[in-house]
């Protein structure tokens, strides 16, 4: 965990008094709506199609139980019990009132959680791998680096204000979970031949209208330099960036439209001429923030604890555990994934009620830890082996022990049109259909991994291009039709989907998976080829042929 | 609508010419960057300061030459939302060593006025007169700064660095 000191939170309370003048201006009409629409998003506040939704931050994805208490009494005490958690490390919540929403704000700042820059044309919620400091084969910690590039972007003076919204994510694992690639800057930490950290620096990738997978810019930069050099980059994108045309504003498109050598060299001949100043970055410096997260001081504890041996009995504890307990760097623990994805209910959601039960879990069971990661489910990063199948009959009572990570009925989803203002189509009611279709577990198991990403419009909130199967509802003569496309992914290995024929209405997307998922089943060479080995092995004709020679 | 320079509201002494208005004798004058360009040596020569409006969109390089010559240069926010300013405003302070006036002008509201002195200005068309009225409250809203820019205020890292020693000494 890291400790916000005095210096943070005083930051934290003086941008909560700022963003409390600007509401109090904006009710009594000194603001216009205008001028306040870019105020408040640059803190989070969206006006959305029944209400104000208000989206916090959760830097790399790590909270403390107090925090999530906070969030709980947000989600109780503004809003209506529930919150939801998004694909960036954000919570939102959708019935916020604008005049509450600097109490709100003010309740979050005293557990140093804030909403600076969610949303806005500035740098966003830096994010990471939600494993992070307990991934077996994790290279180091990268939530230091997280932590010094969210302070470093945090209120920056030159870069609020840029053509659009731009997003870092960094890991440093070889297994990407921070979907680096799809990021403005993805940074990846490596060593170099003398064992000293930096990052292989990519850019330029995002989803949206025109979706890009991120080019590495440079192979390594030192550790020392990563400030600077992020500098450089967005000091070229905030000047030469397109404001013309807001969907062709992005990073990716200026690096498209110029190329990636030509952007590469505007961006070096930037950062020569801040590289040796006040950016370098000492080791010192790490050092202090590396203090500030404190770590758990683990058990010396048997790989195979009895608790375990005998709840091997249990079938239920035992598909919950093969599903959603993966390894941990320390032996006799456990990372334990918490899908908030229940077969029928929207995805990513979860109550003031579960939040509170899962904070006292965590304290009982994962050193006061909890994670969030980008497929919108939570993590407890430090079980130990035997408390897992206590913590398992908890969280079952909960309602949050369906054993469906990474299978088919863990869909990534946005709000869609059931709250967003920007939405063409519904995607909740989808993936809520599609969870119901895939119920049966035995089911879902004998698919394997498989991710369903769904957007309710071109802006991709839900991922839709790097979805195994990706579903775009969009709009055609006032009928909501959903565009089907198989094949992405958004891991070490990203890449764009591809259509599989035309798009099919509502009522006829879960057949069509049912379909897609059928002709998987057929085409798979062993149970063990996963659905999107054999898209990329055998294409899309094979999987366009049996969806649609009957339609 | 008010100007805001030395941290209180005052006077312009500046006129704005326009591309074509006739050049006064005398007096300070805020001159179009495409006339500067083009007349710079006529402009520098009359008695009276000159200063530059120089748009966002055109390199502040060409600029330059000029630095040590003028006495003001006005970059331009058409919409508080466009950016680009603040980032020829640290070159031209942090790069150039520029040391003139540095005025902010275009859609300027108190909620700029903090990262706008952090990354130099120190001169401001305020659109509203309340906004400028609360230009010196607004301007103290924050005492924690994350980012080092060339305006000199100690950033939190360096806080925590001389926090460190301290410590170390006492202990």
């Amino acid at each position: 965990m890291y400790a916000y000191d005095e210096i943070d939170r005083t930051l934290v309370n003086e941008r909560v008094s700022e963003f409390r003048d600007q509401v109090k201006r904006r009710l009594s009409g000194e603001l216009t709506e205008d001028e306040f629409k870019i105020l408040r998003l640059q803190n989070g506040v969206y006006l959305q199609l029944h209400a104000y939704m208000f989206r916090v931050a959760i830097p790399y994805g790590t909270l403390a139980t107090d925090q999530l208490r906070a969030l709980a009494h947000v989600a109780r005490k503004y809003d209506r019990g529930y919150g939801h958690f998004t694909t960036r490390q954000n919570i939102q919540f959708n019935w916020i009132k604008l005049a509450e929403l600097p109490d709100a704000l003010e309740d979050l700042a005293k557990v140093g959680i804030h909403a600076m820059q969610t949303s806005g044309n500035n740098m966003r919620n830096v994010t990471s791998d939600q494993w992070a400091g307990v991934a077996p084969g994790e290279i180091e910690d990268p939530r230091i680096w997280s932590e010094l590039i969210r302070q470093h972007t945090t209120l920056h003076p030159e870069f609020s204000f840029l053509p659009r919204k731009f997003k870092i994510a960094i890991t440093a694992s070889d297994h990407d979970r921070a979907a680096i690639k799809i990021h403005d800057i993805g940074l990846k930490l490596i060593k170099n031949e003398k064992g000293e950290t930096g990052f292989e620096v990519l850019v330029g990738g995002g989803l949206g209208r025109t979706p890009f997978i991120g080019k590495t810019i440079k192979h390594f930069v030192h550790g020392r330099d990563i400030l600077s050099y992020i500098e450089a980059i967005l000091r070229v994108y905030n000047q030469y960036g397109r404001r013309d045309n807001i969907y062709k504003a992005r990073i990716k498109i200026l690096v498209h439209e110029l190329g990636i050598e030509k952007f590469s060299r505007e961006v070096e001949e930037e950062w020569q001429h801040i590289r040796n100043a006040s950016l370098q970055i000492d080791d010192e410096v790490i050092e202090d923030i590396r203090s500030r997260f404190t770590y758990p001081a683990y058990e010396k504890l048997p790989h195979m604890p009895d608790e375990l041996r005998q709840a091997a009995a249990d079938a239920d504890f035992e598909a919950w555990r093969k599903n959603s307990v993966a390894p941990h760097k320390v032996q006799g623990y456990s990372i334990v994934t918490i899908s908030l994805k229940p077969i029928g209910k929207p995805p990513g959601d979860a109550t003031a009620e579960q939040m509170d039960a899962l904070a006292d879990l965590a304290d009982k069971y994962s050193f006061g830890e909890i994670r969030v990661g980008h497929e919108q489910n939570l993590a407890l990063p430090h079980v130990a082996k035997r408390d897992l199948p206590a913590l398992w009959k908890a969280l079952d009572k909960l309602g949050l022990a369906t054993p469906n990570v990474n299978l088919i009925t863990d869909i990534i989803a946005c709000p869609g049109l059931d709250y967003c203002s920007l939405a063409n189509a519904r995607s909740i009611p989808i993936a809520q259909e599609l969870t119901r279709r895939f119920a049966n577990h035995e089911l879902a198991n004998l698919i394997g991994r498989l991710h369903i990403n769904i957007s309710g419009c071109i802006n991709a909130c839900g991922h839709h291009h790097v979805g195994h199967i990706g579903i775009l509802g969009v709009e055609k003569n006032g009928e909501e039709v959903y565009q089907i496309t198989i094949g992405g992914r958004a891991d070490e290995g990203a890449a764009l989907g591809n259509l599989i024929g035309p798009g099919v209405k509502f009522d006829e997307v879960a057949d069509v998976i049912e379909d897609v998922v059928e002709a998987y089943l057929a085409l798979r060479e062993r149970p063990e080829e996963l659905f999107i080995d054999t898209v990329k092995r055998l294409g899309v004709e094979p999987f366009k042929e049996r969806v649609y020679a009957t339609r | 609508m008010p100007l805001v320079n030395g941290g209180k509201i005052a006077d312009d002494r500046f006129v704005k010419l326009a591309v074509d208005t006739p050049l006064p004798e005398s007096g300070d004058i805020l001159v179009p960057a495409e006339r500067f360009i083009a007349e710079a040596d006529a402009l520098l020569k009359r008695a009276g300061r000159v200063g530059v409006i120089w748009p966002n969109n055109r390199d502040i390089d060409e600029l330059v030459p000029y630095l040590g010559k003028i006495a003001a240069v006005a970059l331009v926010f058409p919409t508080f939302r466009d950016g680009r300013a603040y980032s020829q405003a640290r070159l031209l302070r942090e790069r150039y060593n520029y040391r003139g006036e540095l005025r902010a002008t275009g859609q300027i509201l108190r909620d700029q006025f903090v990262f706008m002195l952090r990354a130099g200005f120190d001169s401001f068309e305020v659109k509203k007169q309340a906004d400028a009225e609360a230009f010196m409250q607004t301007a103290k809203r924050y005492s924690v700064f994350y980012q080092p820019t060339g305006d000199g205020r100690i950033t939190a890292l360096h806080r925590r660095m001389q926090l460190r020693h301290s410590e170390g000494v006492g202990t």
